[in-house]
């Protein structure tokens, strides 16, 4: 009896020993890595807690536990206040704009792109497009306003040569434009980079199947709707499904920099809107309620995307 | 007879794709590069001239005044100096702790690996929000600071992902061998591991540092206070003034000084030429990376 529990000890010993001396073998590659696990844990998870600021009248200067908590207050206050819904129908069309078009034609583009058989063209048009992408949204808000302005923009100007229009069309200025300006400024940008990844998938394809639709008499349509898009078809379902998770994060930024307090009613954003309550107007537990909602809606629809994806093809993104 | 026409009839359609395809590109290639040539002209033009408009691809008065000019703005130099700091910072430190992460999740006998991948590849999948991050920045009194540019996006995910699946491809024995010869683990993540990711770490460096460039929304947020550390972007923002920030919370966060600043019209021609200080360094260097940045794009979204 003794013997067996002396026996299990020093067997637990000698496991904790070997622990240890793994520990110490590999020292060196534990200091490279848990310094900076540390790191995210500061900068990527800290500020997860503080979404308890949404439940609380947060008060800065306070400890924690001196902190008033009122429940779900902010989000009451939130759900009936009417900008919110309007910030909301902002978020979403601009989303879904996004979706549809900033989607659509990065593959349009790699298919045609795919088509071309001069590799010098190819090849010029690839470093052309994807240029814009790696040009701050300030200088591309800065060009798309110059584009459009009403002296000197190429847009008025050739409209108003094509005799479309008599006299400057002021684009920036209206409600209605604004969700088009930064739908289309967006592919502006990001189209070529976009279309990387489906080029990529095109050139994995077996130049064979190509081979024996030309043998069977296939143009060029039916080649590229028979064998390029079926070829590409995991690609485009993986980034759809990515491309829903983030539909409603779409980012703040080309909206604050293409907006002006003439479309603001049209240009406001979820973000922007948590931005100017919680920073602008020192309202941080408001704001941070606003993050939740928007956090809490990209999830489920993230999940929701990703289950139906499941559904129809067995296979997982995330 | 019959086959004949049909491969002729296929032929001319095949053609006539050629032509419109040809044709639609030629016209992306055209509605990409005017944008970048017509600012390019007008930033070459005499400032007054410029007034009277109807310049497109080429200036109608060539002088290189415009670029002279923007020196007189001290905010502009003081932002250009930072904007190159951070980015050279930045992309040096950000590049040597991802890639130094990455190497330890590519070693399949390192024991602490599961922990140190799941804590690091969780923080892809949700983040704390605007405000709580805002929060975090001031609490940890990293306001009014330089450091605000370079310390929080430091460890990324995304990019230790994409070096260690590089990392995994090359064959083990080399750090092996190494090892014989009595190199410890930071020797051979030094010497010979980080030689070998060159093509992987150009990308990541691309990435890092165009990131850093254009970041200017932090300076907005973060150190708007300060002049001393404002960056470029930030000071283009508001000498393009093309915004008032969706609600008008401009006056809470920027100071009087700047605000006059904002106000003070400048010619169209300077405002371009400045448009190109903040745009050349990234053509310049553009070509020499392409050939990586598309292997490591097609990586990362496989990876993704």
């Amino acid at each position: 009896m003794e013997t067996a529990k002396e026996k299990a000890h020093t067997r637990g010993e000698s496991r904790m020993n070997r622990f240890w001396k793994h520990v110490k073998n590999q020292k060196l590659l534990y200091a490279m890595s848990l310094p900076f696990v540390a790191w995210v844990f500061v900068f990527n998870y800290l500020p997860v807690w503080g979404w308890t600021m949404a439940f609380q009248n947060f008060r800065p200067g306070l400890s924690f536990l001196e902190q008033e908590w009122v429940g779900l207050e902010h989000f009451i206050t939130l759900f009936q206040d009417e900008r919110f819904y309007m910030v909301l129908r902002n978020t979403l069309a601009m989303s879904f704009l996004g979706l549809l078009f900033g989607f659509t034609i990065p593959i349009i583009f790699a298919v045609l792109l795919n088509e071309v058989r001069h590799s010098m063209f190819k090849r010029i048009t690839q470093t052309v497009t994807y240029l814009p992408h790696f040009v701050s949204w300030v200088v591309v808000a800065g060009i798309v306003t110059k584009m459009l302005s009403t002296d000197g923009g190429i847009i008025n100007d050739l409209l108003m040569g094509l005799g479309i229009i008599d006299s400057p069309y002021q684009f920036m200025a209206q409600e209605k434009w604004f969700w088009g300006i930064v739908t289309i400024s967006d592919i502006w940008k990001e189209m070529g980079w976009n279309a990387i990844i489906f080029l990529a998938a095109i050139a994995g394809l077996d130049p064979q199947l190509y081979e024996a639709a030309k043998v069977d008499g296939a143009g060029r349509f039916r080649q590229i709707w028979h064998i390029t898009l079926p070829g590409i078809r995991p690609t485009i379902l993986v980034v759809l499904i990515l491309n829903i998770g983030h539909l409603i994060q779409i980012g703040f930024e080309k909206q604050m920099l293409l907006s002006n307090p003439l479309v603001v009613d049209y240009a406001e954003v979820l973000d922007l809107y948590a931005l100017n309550y919680g920073i602008g107007l020192g309202q941080f537990s408001y704001g941070t309620a606003i993050g939740i909602f928007n956090s809490v809606v990209s999830i489920i629809l993230l999940f929701l995307a990703n289950g139906i994806f499941k559904r129809y093809s067995n296979q997982s993104v995330m | 007879m019959t086959k004949r026409i049909m491969i002729h009839r296929l032929t001319f359609r095949d053609r006539l794709f050629e032509f419109i395809n040809y044709s639609f590109l030629t016209c992306v290639i055209i509605v990409t590069l005017y944008p970048f040539l017509n600012v390019l002209a007008i930033s070459l033009n005499d400032s007054t001239d410029t007034i009277r408009g109807g310049i497109y691809l080429w200036p109608r008065e060539f002088t290189l005044n415009n670029y002279l000019e923007i020196v007189k703005y001290d905010n502009l130099v003081t932002g250009f100096v930072n904007s190159v700091l951070r980015t050279v910072i930045g992309t040096v430190l950000g590049v040597f702790i991802q890639a130094m992460v990455a190497f330890t999740l590519s070693r399949r006998d390192f024991k602490g690996r599961g922990f140190v991948s799941t804590a690091i590849v969780l923080t892809m999948y949700f983040s704390g929000g605007l405000i709580p991050g805002y929060m975090l920045i001031r609490d940890l009194g990293l306001i009014n600071s330089f450091w605000v540019y370079i310390l929080p996006g430091l460890v990324s995910a995304f990019n230790i992902i994409i070096i260690r699946s590089f990392m995994d491809s090359l064959p083990f024995s080399l750090q092996e061998s190494a090892k014989m010869d009595g190199a410890n683990d930071f020797t051979i993540f030094y010497r010979i591991m980080l030689p070998l990711c060159k093509p992987v770490l150009a990308t990541i460096a691309l990435f890092v540092a165009v990131g850093q460039w254009n970041q200017w929304f932090d300076t907005y947020l973060y150190n708007s206070m300060n002049a001393n550390l404002t960056t470029l972007q930030y000071e283009l923002m508001k000498i393009l003034d093309n915004t008032t920030m969706g609600g008008g919370q401009d006056a809470n966060l920027m100071r009087p000084n700047d605000q006059q600043q904002a106000n003070m019209v400048s010619p169209e021609s300077i405002k371009m030429a400045i448009t190109m200080v903040t745009v050349i360094p990234i053509i310049l260097v553009y070509p020499f990376v392409q050939r990586y940045f598309i292997q490591g794009m097609t990586l990362g979204a496989v990876k993704q």
